[in-house]
């Protein structure tokens, strides 16, 4: 039996040895090829992807009002901004600023400011939507989970936010009408 | 037998205060396992890798499915043609089942016919025939989770077997569905346990193998093993023989999941569910109809219910029925025939419960016609008028044995079957172990492998000193 299990020379430890990657190899390719789709099912559905954009009719609303539209589950803000709020996000100094961005790098029509409402740091939706919600010292939105406060540009004024509130992938298809995502 | 020495640090480190490498190595490395199993000794290990496939790919697709009457069916719907590879990992469960069942047939009858049941292993034999209840439960509560019309009324008709309980029946019945038909608080909880049961199966099946690992493996010649001479360690040489036969298997398995994913399964169960109409042939899966046969073959509710039941049951008695000491069926000239004709007993109850029971088989022409074309057949080869036929065929057994037309009614070939079956158990294993002489076992496994020689004959009986 020994010679069998062990051969007789170092000759027959290098076949094993090949042997033995070999199928480690084969059980290695194996595991990944089966890992492969089942983690890929975990990945957003044909079903899902197929709801990533909306579209969103702009004309009832007025200067100075918000509206929150859903898009992937999420909130979207849409805030037709006042000529003063247009103004004092054009004029704050882009260097002072934890996220440096210059307004119009993030918006397409300065009336229009278009942002994915969930806060940077945490994931909460911040506060400013309606005219009763606290807005913060910036005039834009508090988000009451840690204090962050965003600018009238949604650019992170305060708080432990980190960056500024996220610009979807937006397009106007008319002057009404914005296809967001 | 000494504790091995880990190369490595760490596990070194983990063995010396949680020593599960030590046991690993133990029951999966140096575990002595008799040297002449043979490849249906691989259905054990095969059977493990379903249960692990069908718990990955169950996860998967319970993170997809949605267990309600209204979403079911669209949200299975949904697994094929939405979710990325949702398509296979469903083909993949909905397939695994019969092969689980597969595998676990033939590691059954390899049971039967090597006698892996007798003494000292009945523990382990018992614990099977739970993990294979199990399965059954759990195979007809993922059947229902489609809801498909196969799944609803495959629901109806077996929680409907509860209500032939004589007084609360009906109330056993009310309190499975929870409700007065199979409905949403029934698909839930059939759910829940779908998900759970496969847990349990798996803590049954590491029980399973304690008690394996007690005496070892059953072999071929059905003998002890009487020393080292007559084992060799699991790894490498049972490693790499499963792993061969799993990949020969895999071939198989895929080649259903892939090229024949519906094969196995009835079309009617794309039809979504309708609690007001019946389809017409309602036919189990494959692995349970010889069950279903043993059901319908007594004309009385509760008996066909107690039968079907002690079908499965009388397996856990079967140690005791079988008193013959000689365990391989190879060294059992009569207990052979039976055998076989067991295994074709059981392919028989399959044919019977797969096909309407009113209905006719024609063995020589082999053909299967309902019962108005046999009789007009009967008619015609006999040349007798019509009602004189009608009668022909009526008569007990449904048998008409004139020249070219003999013909048997499914459900009294299924009497036949099931009158088989018990008898195998319940009669002849306990005659044979009476009146039957069994050839002369070999004196050790080394004997049959190595050719024999009364050197090793002395070899033998010198490590039986030993040991």
């Amino acid at each position: 039996m020994a010679d069998t299990t062990h051969g007789r020379s170092g000759d027959s430890d290098t076949r094993r040895d090949f042997l033995n990657l070999l199928v480690n190899s084969v059980a290695v390719f194996g595991v990944a090829a089966v890992a492969w789709p089942i983690i890929s099912s975990l990945n957003p559905s044909q079903d899902v992807l197929a709801l990533s954009s909306i579209e969103v009719d702009l004309s009832q609303i007025e200067v100075g009002q918000a509206i929150t539209v859903k898009w992937r589950g999420k909130p979207v803000f849409i805030r037709r901004r006042t000529p003063e709020e247009i103004k004092a996000a054009e004029s704050v100094d882009v260097s002072t600023l934890r996220d440096p961005q210059p307004d119009k790098d993030r918006v397409q029509k300065p009336e229009w400011l278009i942002l994915v409402g969930v806060c940077t740091h945490l994931g909460c939706v911040p506060q400013g939507q309606k005219p009763s919600e606290p807005r913060g010292q910036f005039g834009g939105w508090f988000c009451p989970c840690h204090g962050s406060e965003y600018d009238t540009s949604g650019r992170i004024r305060r708080g432990p936010a980190p960056l500024n509130l996220a610009v979807p992938q937006y397009a106007f298809e008319s002057d009404t009408l914005v296809k967001i995502g | 037998m000494a504790a091995p020495v880990f190369k490595n640090a760490v596990v070194r480190w983990i063995d010396h205060r949680l020593p599960v490498f030590s046991y690993l190595h133990h029951e999966a490395y140096e575990y002595p396992t008799p040297k002449n199993l043979n490849y249906w000794w691989n259905f054990g290990s095969l059977a493990g890798f379903m249960l692990v496939v069908m718990i990955v790919t169950g996860l998967i697709l319970a993170m997809q499915y949605t267990a309600h009457v209204d979403h079911a069916f669209n949200s299975v719907e949904r697994i094929m043609r939405d979710v990325n590879w949702g398509w296979m990992l469903r083909y993949l469960h909905m397939n695994g089942a019969s092969m689980f069942f597969v595998v676990v047939y033939i590691h059954i009858f390899r049971g039967l016919y090597f006698g892996s049941y007798k003494a000292p292993r009945e523990l382990l034999w018992q614990l099977g025939v739970l993990i294979y209840l199990l399965m059954m439960a759990t195979a007809f509560m993922g059947y229902v989770l489609p809801w498909g019309q196969m799944s609803f009324w495959g629901a109806t008709v077996i929680t409907n077997l509860f209500s032939a309980i004589p007084w609360i029946g009906n109330d056993i019945v009310t309190l499975l569905w929870g409700g007065f038909s199979v409905d949403n608080p029934t698909l839930n909880r059939l759910f829940v346990l779908h998900f759970l049961l496969p847990f349990v199966i798996l803590a049954v099946v590491v029980v399973h193998i304690m008690a394996l690992h007690r005496f070892g493996s059953n072999n071929p010649l059905g003998i002890d093993t009487k020393g080292p001479q007559d084992t060799i360690p699991f790894h490498p040489y049972y490693t790499v023989k499963d792993t061969f036969g799993l990949g020969i298997f895999m071939l198989f398995y895929v080649f259903w999941a892939f090229f024949a994913p519906n094969a196995l399964g009835d079309p009617a169960n794309y039809i979504p569910a309708n609690p007001l109409s019946t389809p017409e042939h309602i036919v189990p899966e494959w692995y349970y109809l010889p069950f279903y046969a043993i059901l319908r073959s007594i004309p009385d509710k509760l008996t066909g219910v107690i039968a079907m039941g002690a079908s499965i049951l009388i397996l856990f008695f079967l140690p005791w029925l079988d008193r013959s000491p000689v365990r391989a069926g190879t060294f059992r000239p009569v207990f052979k025939w039976f055998f076989w004709i067991l295994v074709f007993d059981c392919v028989i109850l399959m044919f019977c419960g797969k096909n309407p029971p009113e209905s006719y088989w024609m063995p020589f022409s082999l053909e299967l016609v309902d019962a108005d074309t046999f009789t007009e057949r009967v008619a015609e080869i006999r040349s007798i008028p019509h009602d004189q036929a009608l009668n022909a065929v009526g008569d007990m057994w449904g048998v008409n044995s004139a020249a070219g037309s003999f013909g048997i009614k499914i459900v009294r070939l299924g009497q036949l079957g099931t009158i088989y079956y018990f008898a195998y158990f319940l009669i002849i294993l306990p005659l044979l172990s009476v009146f039957e002489t069994p050839r002369q076992v070999p004196l050790s496994i080394s004997k049959p492998v190595l050719g024999g020689g009364k050197a090793m004959a002395h070899a033998t009986a010198k490590s039986m000193e030993k040991a």
